[in-house]
């Protein structure tokens, strides 16, 4: 019970903050436009010289790996809906770390999203 | 002829797409579209044999070094858990393209629609039983991603590359 709990603890932090530093590295390079192999390639090189996406990649590695030992004691069905959770969190973040603009209707539809994960949670059988 | 006042909403290019034009707005959408479907095709897939690897594998046997080597071992030396790598890999150049343009409060809920994929596929490919209450739970998920998709993607702006 407590292993599970501080896995998922671990997945909604860690896997959050990893998204949201990757996010944060994502925005200074700016809009792709190009998809060939190529460009997405390059893209990814250039991406990878920012200590952000560093950051973000060690922390969702944390939260990839907590998820696994949770898939190793819970249903993949449980698992993964309850991580949405990470939704509220995620929102906080884009507002206050990325300052994005968040608007009424967002919050509306992360807090369906929520319900949807509290419902799910409750409904493991 | 009478000064006509300008509507602060499409003064406002946040609140208004079309102020940014709507050719670009057209076609920002569209390959946010595109890029969150993919999002939401590898995602699940790569969840559900990452789920199914990780039951072949079984659960750790304690908190010792050796055993979590040995966890990981067997986690690693398993095929299905590979294809689920590569699937969640196909997943994440998805996400880092589109996170380039929209906002992570678009893309995050909006992706939330694999957690509805991700039950279905539980059911389907695992036999896993998921409850009534789960499924409306799903539903509301769906309903939060509509919601959150009919915002514009993107509230900052940025230059391209």
């Amino acid at each position: 019970m407590l292993t599970g709990l501080i896995f998922y603890v671990l997945i909604l932090l860690a896997g959050t903050g990893g998204e949201l530093c990757v996010s944060r590295a994502m925005k200074t390079i700016g809009e792709v436009t190009d998809f060939r192999p190529r460009s997405i390639a390059r893209v990814i090189v250039r991406a990878m010289q920012v200590p952000w996406m560093w950051l973000g990649l060690g922390l969702m590695t944390t939260g990839f790996f907590s998820l696994l030992g949770m898939l190793s004691i819970a249903n993949v069905s449980f698992v993964f809906p309850a991580t949405a959770l990470s939704y509220a969190v995620g929102a906080l973040g884009g507002k206050f770390f990325l300052g994005e603009r968040v608007t009424p209707q967002r919050w509306v539809g992360v807090l369906f999203v929520v319900i949807g994960v509290t419902l799910v949670v409750l409904g493991k059988r | 002829m009478p000064v006509t006042e300008i509507d602060p909403k499409i003064a406002d290019p946040v609140k208004s797409p079309a102020a940014r034009g709507g050719g670009r707005s057209a076609g920002l959408r569209l390959k946010t579209f595109v890029l969150i479907s993919m999002m939401a095709a590898f995602n699940p897939l790569g969840n559900v044999l990452l789920g199914k690897g990780m039951k072949e594998v079984g659960a750790t046997y304690g908190w010792a070094p050796s055993e979590i080597a040995r966890f990981f071992f067997r986690a690693f030396t398993t095929g299905t858990i590979w294809v689920a790598i590569a699937l969640l890999l196909a997943f994440f150049v998805s996400y880092l393209l589109v996170l380039s343009w929209a906002d992570y409060t678009f893309v995050q809920p909006a992706s939330a629609v694999s957690s509805g994929l991700t039950a279905l596929l539980a059911v389907l490919v695992l036999h896993e039983v998921v409850t009534p209450e789960r499924w409306a739970g799903v539903l509301l998920i769906c309903v939060g991603v509509f919601v959150v998709g009919r915002t514009h993607p993107q509230t900052t702006e940025k230059d391209a590359c």
